[in-house]
This record gives C-alpha cells, structure tokens and sequence, in this order.
C-alpha cells in the first residue's frame, strides 16, 4: 500500500513538472486554488442561472440533432393519434417526433424548458439580491449593466425558443409580437416584412429564429456570462460587514477545496432538481395545441412567465391611439410594447449611475448595505417588484377571473388602478418598515436582547428581562454602535439555548480534548 | 507585505531552509497571496472518532447509491418499453417511461451532490481565512508607466502631426463599415399591401371574379348552413385560402336573430350602408383582432359581445363590431356580404378598412373616428 502511494505522488509531481515546462503554471495555479471567497447563501443565487445554463446548452445540443427549422408543410403520420393525417409545418411535426417518436426526447424537451424558466427566475431572484444589498454600487456598475443585458437576453432567447415548434401557442405569441413590431411608427411595417419575409407569419420567421436561438443568443449570453463571472472574480466578491471585515479585505473559505466542492455539488444539486421535476412534471405539451393557424386560439393561453409582464402591460393598457386621419396612427400597443419594454431595458442599466447621481457617493464599496439601512433604495426595490407582479398577474387575468370567478373587467380595472397605486403605496411601507427594523436594531444595541422572561417587581408591575450584548454601564445601557452588520434578536444567536448534545437517540460526541485542538491549531497539523 | 504587520501575520520564511514543514511552505504561498489564515482546524479533532467514521460512512453510501441510480436509469433507457402507441393508459408500463427517467437519473445526481456538499461541509477543515483586497486601479508608478507607452505609441504613428491621415482613415473606414452590415439589406422587403389587401381582394387572388366563402374543408358557405344565432369562421375560396398563406383573412360569419340584426342595420356605419355590407341577418366581420391580431374567436350570444382572448378586448356585434372594453380601439372590419345565382356567399369587395393591429400610415375612414 505504501508504496504504491509513493509512485502515485512521485507521478503527480512529474506529471506537474512537465505541464509547468510547457505552461508555466506553477504561479497562477497557486494564486488561483488560494483565492478567498466569502460565503454567504444569498451568493448562490447567481450560480444557479450559470448551472441552469449549463444545462440549457447540453439539453439544446440534444435537441437541435432532432428538430428541424423548417416551416414546409407536411402532413402528421406519427403515433399521436388525435393529430394523425393533419397538416402542419416540419418544424410542429419533429417537434411532436422528439416527444413521441425519440426515445427519451420527452424528458429533453421538458429538462430544456424548465431549466429555461429557472434560468429566468434564478436571474431575477440573483438580481434582486444584487439590488437590495448594494451590490451594484462602484466599482462593480458595469457588472450590474452586463447582468441587465443577460436578463434581456435571456428574455429574447426565451421567446425565440418557445416559438420554434410552431404550435397554436407559440404561432400566437408571434402574432402579437408582429403586431406590436407593426406599432412603431415609420419603421414598423418594414422590421415586420423583414422579419417575416414578407406578410406574417410568412414561412421564414422558423429558419430565422432558429439562428437566433441556437447560435447568436447563447454566444452572446455565453460571451457575456463569461466576461461578469471574469469580474466577479477579478474585482473579489462583495462581502457582508462583521467583525474583522473591511472594505480591504475578503473573509472567507479558500477556492480549493472547499469552495469548488460546494460549487460542483450545488451544480450537481440543480442539475438533479431539474431532472427530477422534468420527469415528473410536464411542461409545454404542445401536441395539446395543434399546429399554429391564424384563425385558432383557445383561452387561457399564457407565455411563459418572464414575458407574461409585458403581456399584463399590454391587456392594461388602455385603449389610447393617437390618430390623424388619414395620415397617422399611433397604435395603443405602441406604449406598453415598445416604449414599456424600452424603459424596462433602459431605466435598470442606468440605475447605478442614477443612484450615485442622486446621493452623490463616487467611492468604491466592497461591503454589502442591509435593505433596512437604505429605505429609499429599497422602497424603490419593492416598488418595481410590486408593479411587476400585477404586470404578471394581470398577464393571467383571464385564468384567475375563471379560477376565482371574478369578472374579467373587475379584473382588467383592478389591474389598471392597482398597478398605479399599489406601487406607491409599497414604496411608503417598505420604508416605514425599515425605519422600523433600524430602530429595533438601536434598540438591542442599547438594552440589548428581549429574552422572553418576564418578571414583576415589588410594586406589582411586569417588565422584560433584557440580556445585553456587553457589560452594560450602571444604568443598565449598552454603548455599541450599529456597523451594518447583523444585530443578535434571539437568545441562540449568542449561544445561549443550544443543544448540549449532538444525536437523535444516542449522544454521537465524544467530548474533546480542548489541549490536543490548541496544539492543531498553532501548527496547522491535521494528523 | 505591509509595514502594520501585526504580531499573528507570519514573517516570510527561507524556502531554502530544509527544516521547514509542508504546511509552512504552504503558509508562505498564502502569504505572498496576501492570505491570513484566521482559523484552520481540522473538523474531527482526534482523527478517527465515532463521528468522523459516521459521516466518512454516510458520504461513501452518497457515493454508492448515486451509482446504483446511475446504473438504473441506462437500464431503464434501454430496457423499459417506451414507444408510444396511442392508446396507453397509466397501467400501461410505457407511460412510465419519462418518469422513471426523471426520477432514476434525478435521484442519482442528487445523491452524488449531496455526497459531494457532505463531504466539503462535514469533512473539510473548518477555516477562515482573510486575504488582502486591492481596490482601486493601478499604483501611479503603474499609470505613469503606461502612460508613457501609450502616448509613444501614438507618437510612433504620428497620430498628433499627421491629422489630414487621420481623417483618411476614417473617411476610408466609415463606408467599409457601412460595407459590413449591407449585406443584412438581402432582408429587407417592400411591405408593399400586404397589411392593407387580403385573400378577399377578388382583383388581386382570383382574376377579378368575386370571392365566396368558403370552410375550413373547401366547402362553400351557404345561408342554410348558419342556425339563427350561430356563427362559423370562414375563409376565402382561393388556393391555400384557409392557410396561414392568408393569416388576416378569416372572418366570422354571424347569423343574427332578427331583432338584433335590425338593431345593426339602425346602427350601421355609412361606409357599410353604402355597400350594403350585411345580407339578410348575416353579418361577416374580420377575426383577426384589431388590438394586435390574435383571432377574437369567442362569440356570446346572449351580450352579443366577441371576444378576443389573447388581451380581452371585446367587441359589440351589433354596432358595427365596435370595441366595448378592453385594449384595442377599432372595429373589427366587416366584410361586404351577398349570395350569388347558386347559393353561394361571395364577398362583394376586399375589407374597407385594413384587418387586424394598426400600423403608423393605416388608411383610415372618417367613420371610424365616429366610434
Ligand atoms: C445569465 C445570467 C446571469 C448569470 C449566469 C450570473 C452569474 C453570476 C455569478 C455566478 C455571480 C457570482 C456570485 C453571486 O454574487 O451571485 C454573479 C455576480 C453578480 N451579478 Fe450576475 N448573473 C447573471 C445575471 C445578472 C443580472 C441580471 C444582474 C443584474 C442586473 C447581475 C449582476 C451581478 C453583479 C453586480 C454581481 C457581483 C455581485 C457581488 O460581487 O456582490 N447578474 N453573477
Ligand atoms: S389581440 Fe385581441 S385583445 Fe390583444
């Protein structure tokens, strides 16, 4: 045994040698398995939509050696009964072949789109977390633009997607895509021909958006991704402040070992959470729907969720065109598609130097700010997601009128009041709320924590028992002061009320021998 | 590195000193990282303890039963029946066949993961470490330096004294540029009528003859077809004219009840008296949905209403398809009606005005701005 665990290191080290002649990697390997990162749950968000993506790329080489971009019409002979002898393009019919007729093409198809909708969700959730923390502040603004750009990236790579098969839903959504393109003025007739090739839906638009699907977007996205995680890693990842963290350092766990492997098993982790639900939860059934024709739409028919806002927007907006007979129409559409969808890109780029703009702070900030402690920014965080949520929910209105059997003008008007006045209101609470939760933290940090005992003094009144945080002065009052990190509220914060023991039936600790740990800790020996 | 070195920071050691120990090589190579181990110890004090093998055990059957998931999901993929036949019920084994995909290849890579995150969390050393963070550009002996070589550079190429080759360049390197992107020209396509005209233009789809109505099957239309109250989708009867080849094309054909047809014709646009747009109590207006074009295919009886799903606009049927609520702001379009010597429905002309989302220069009527 011995031994051959000698040759082994021996060949570990040549084979090293010979890669350092050739690459000179000694240096930066070094450098790179040392480099600290911090730790901290909400930094994982971002990794799932890279893991997503990942997944989206192996799902879709899959999937592009079955399906066929092409809009030539066929008729069905496969083994779905209900569609046999219908005609349709070759593009709807391989789609229906990958699901029915390739062994294991279903599941594919499904671990594709759902891994699409966690790509999207993951980002948003990711950008909020960017969002609230501060994150975006210098030097890290042109990281924040490139995320803005990934999102709506992902957006068009997501619709370019979901109107490949060529089914009654997707050739729906293409429609009002071509009839908002048509709303803008002077060019809107031109980019829909050009698009389409003529009059929609022409038979080109599938030849096009494939391209555009399978190889401009994701090269982008691909390009782009690479370039934020590059910056993550060369400007050092933000980190939370605490004791011993500055602006000038990282605290944190080493890359190797410990973050790879919790990176990889957290892949693993998405990886299989995907797996499972795309075989167990079916997604997209699009044999359900039939081929796209013009004059076929049922109700009830959503996109998927990351573009559902815009559709809110659309089915709230009200029936306003500008019109100068015979010349000129603004088309209604033209508000929420074209302007709505442009500031939706615009106004988040900018953010961060509207934001310095405003509180006129130009340094670099390297340690995250707590929601609480930036009531405005974080009131405007909720605002925007109270808008988009009525956006969403709005984009379903027809399905929670049947569900909840509401009328659908009940639910239109709700919608138009609602998506003006409930963002205000939230931005009001969201602030109140955090001028709240900062005065709670002063508090504990003068009288410290309530401990849920209550006691009763000699005159019969009740109060609280306090635990400060440090010896407190001789009239009961502690002088810390708030440093934006978390402040203790529960008595285990501070190790008071952990368990003694470790194990469920049996204690499963042997109890440690505090000298042999010192002595481990001052020479670094493991064994 | 810095002069505030305090007292736990290591000192740089000699690497030539063959005393050292591995970790304090290792420590250096932190060191000149500008790492500072803060705490490094590892999770098992004594190596060996009942808890340690308890979780080397747990970790390694991770590890085995990521395999044995593994291994059951090729079986599977080969071996499961799984062709679809079209009559499968949930008895059928080959419903089963995505599903257990889903769940054996799932499992297997949540076991490996969970393998993998028990072994860094529970295994690995417990440590905090701090490492020097340099924020904020270049140090200025840096800047100088590159400064100098840029501004060298630009010398050598004379950009500074020879402004009229400047200019050139540009001049000769704007139109290549132009040069580039001509070529995406080849998209570009004269929209020409096809937002105005549809496969009810006679003149332009069927050699000047008239247009009748046709089914989705090629059958003509005639009035009998339609009971009192009811309505069909009908397409022109040209080539393809039931295909997405003419996608602004289908139109409703609605049989009114006669009072409600009354009440239409009292309320009919000057335009549609003029040609006398409705035949009997039937009615024809464009499907295609004014707002930005999804089909408003459904029609309630009782409100009179049609109904576009995709936004909810929505659409009084007797008053000249006139939009009630909703987004969209046009009527649906109607199409001229009549019945020829055999029967048959014809349209008498193409829409008055164009079908379906407005675009910047749409011809519009005066009637409309009545609405
Ligand atoms: C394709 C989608 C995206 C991927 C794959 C991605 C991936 C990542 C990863 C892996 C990190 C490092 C870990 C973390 O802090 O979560 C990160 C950080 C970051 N991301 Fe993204 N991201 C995406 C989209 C976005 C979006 C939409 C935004 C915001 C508009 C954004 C802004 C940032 C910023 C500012 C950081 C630095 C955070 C810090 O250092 O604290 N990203 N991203
Ligand atoms: S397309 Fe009909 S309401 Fe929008």
């Amino acid at each position: 045994m011995k031994r051959r665990k000698g040759t082994n290191e021996n060949l570990m080290t040549k084979a090293g040698g010979e890669l350092d002649d050739r690459f000179k990697l000694a240096g930066p390997a070094r450098v790179l398995m040392n480099k600290v990162f911090p730790d901290h749950w909400s930094f994982l968000l971002g990794e799932i939509a890279l893991f997503s993506f990942i997944l989206l790329l192996l799902t879709g080489t899959f999937l592009a050696l079955f399906f066929e971009p092409s809009m030539t019409h066929v008729t069905y002979e496969g083994s779905y009964v209900p569609l046999q002898g219908v005609g349709m393009s070759k593009a709807y019919e391989s789609t229906l072949n990958i699901s029915f007729e390739v062994r294991g093409g279903l599941i594919m198809r499904q671990m594709h789109h759902w891994a699409s909708l966690l790509f999207m969700a993951a980002i948003l959730v990711h950008m909020m977390r960017v969002f609230f923390t501060g994150a975006f502040r210098a030097p890290r603004e042109t990281n924040w633009m490139i995320g803005i750009l990934l999102f709506w990236l992902g957006f068009f790579n997501g619709f370019t997607g979901y109107s490949l098969p060529d089914d009654g839903l997707s050739g729906t959504g293409l429609r009002i895509a071509e009839g908002m393109t048509e709303s803008v003025p002077f060019l809107g007739p031109w980019v829909s021909a050009a698009l389409f090739g003529g009059a929609f839906p022409g038979d080109e638009v599938i030849a096009r958006f494939y391209i555009l699907h399978v190889f401009v977007l994701p090269l982008a996205l691909l390009a782009l991704i690479t370039v934020h995680v590059g910056l993550v890693f060369a400007q050092k990842h933000t980190q939370w402040p605490g004791p011993g963290r500055t602006e000038h350092n990282v605290v944190g766990y080493r890359m190797f070992p410990n973050y790879v492997m919790k990176q990889v098993g957290f892949m693993l982790l998405v990886f299989g959470v995907v797996t499972a639900m795309s075989g167990l939860f079916q997604i997209n059934p699009l044999w359900m729907f039939g081929p796209y024709e013009a004059s076929v739409v049922s109700s009830g028919s959503q996109p998927d969720f990351y573009v559902m806002f815009m559709d809110g927007l659309i089915r709230l907006f009200p029936a306003w065109e500008f019109r100068v007979p015979p010349y000129f129409t603004l088309p209604a559409v033209f508000w929420p598609g074209i302007v709505g969808m442009g500031l939706s890109v615009l106004l988040p780029l900018l953010y961060p130097l509207l934001e310095r703009r405003f509180t006129k702070d130009r340094g670099h900030h390297n340690l995250l700010q707590r929601p609480r402690d930036t009531p405005a920014r974080t009131g405007l965080g909720v605002m925007v997601i109270v808008f988009w949520v009525i956006g969403v929910v709005s984009g379903g209105n027809d399905v929670f009128a049947q569900a909840f059997h509401i009328s659908l003008n009940a639910m239109t008007w709700g919608g138009r009041i609602g998506i003006v006045v409930l963002p205000i209101v939230a931005y009001y609470l969201t602030y109140r709320f955090c001028l709240g939760l900062q005065q709670h933290d002063r508090e504990v940090l003068a009288h410290g924590l309530e401990t849920g005992i209550l006691m009763r003094d000699p005159e019969g009144r009740f109060y609280e028992v306090h635990q400060p945080l440090v010896e407190p002065d001789e009239r009961g009052h502690t002088e810390l002061e708030y440093s934006g990190a978390t402040v203790p509220k529960k008595m285990n914060r501070i190790g008071v009320l952990e368990p003694a023991q470790r194990g469920f039936f049996k204690s499963i600790e042997e109890p440690s021998d505090e000298d042999g740990r010192r002595d481990q800790i001052e020479t670094g020996n493991k064994r | 590195m810095s002069a505030d070195n305090d007292d736990n920071r290591p000192d740089e050691v000699d690497l030539s000193d063959p005393k050292l120990s591995r970790f304090e090589v290792y420590r250096e190579g932190l060191r000149r990282d500008g790492i500072e181990i803060l705490h490094y110890e590892p999770r098992y004090p004594k190596p060996g303890t009942k808890l340690e093998k308890r979780m080397e055990r747990i970790v390694a059957s991770l590890f085995f039963g990521s395999g044995l998931f593994a291994t059951l999901f090729v079986a599977a993929y080969i071996f499961w029946p799984w062709e679809y036949d079209g009559a499968a019920t949930w008895r059928d084994p080959r419903t089963w066949y995505t599903p257990i995909l889903g769940i054996t290849l799932g499992l297997s890579l949540l076991l490996i993961a969970f393998a993998v995150l028990t072994w860094a969390k529970k295994l690995l050393p417990v440590e905090e470490l701090v490492q020097e963070r340099h924020d904020g550009g270049s140090s200025s002996e840096d800047r100088r330096l590159a400064e100098s070589t840029v501004d060298t550079v630009v010398d050598d190429m004379g950009l500074k004294r020879r402004p009229f080759l400047v200019k050139a360049a540009l001049l000769g390197a704007a139109p290549l540029g132009l040069a580039a992107v001509a070529p995406l020209g080849g998209l570009i396509k004269d929209p020409g009528d096809m937002l105005t005209v549809t496969g009810w233009n006679g003149d332009k789809h069927n050699g000047g003859n008239p247009v009748r109505l046709m089914m989705k099957d090629g059958a003509l239309v005639r009035p009998d077809m339609v009971s009192t109250g009811g309505q069909i989708t009908v397409y022109p009867a040209i080539e393809g004219g039931a295909t997405n080849e003419f996608a602004s094309a289908p139109t409703l054909l609605i049989r009114l009840r006669a009072q409600d047809a009354e009440q239409l014709r009292e309320n009919l646009y000057p335009m549609y008296q003029d040609v006398d747009a409705m035949w009997g109590d039937f009615v024809a207006y464009s499907k295609i949905c004014t707002h930005v074009g999804c089909p408003t295919s459904l029609y309630e009886q009782q409100s009179q209403r049609l109904l576009c799903p995709c936004h909810q606009s929505q659409f009084n049927a007797i008053d000249n398809g006139a939009p009630i609520f909703g987004p969209a702001t046009r009527h649906l379009p109607m199409l001229p009606l009549d019945v020829d010597d055999e029967g048959h429905f014809f349209a008498k002309s193409d829409f008055l005005v164009p079908p379906g989302p407005a675009f910047w220069n749409r011809p519009s009527l005066p009637e409309e701005d009545e609405q």
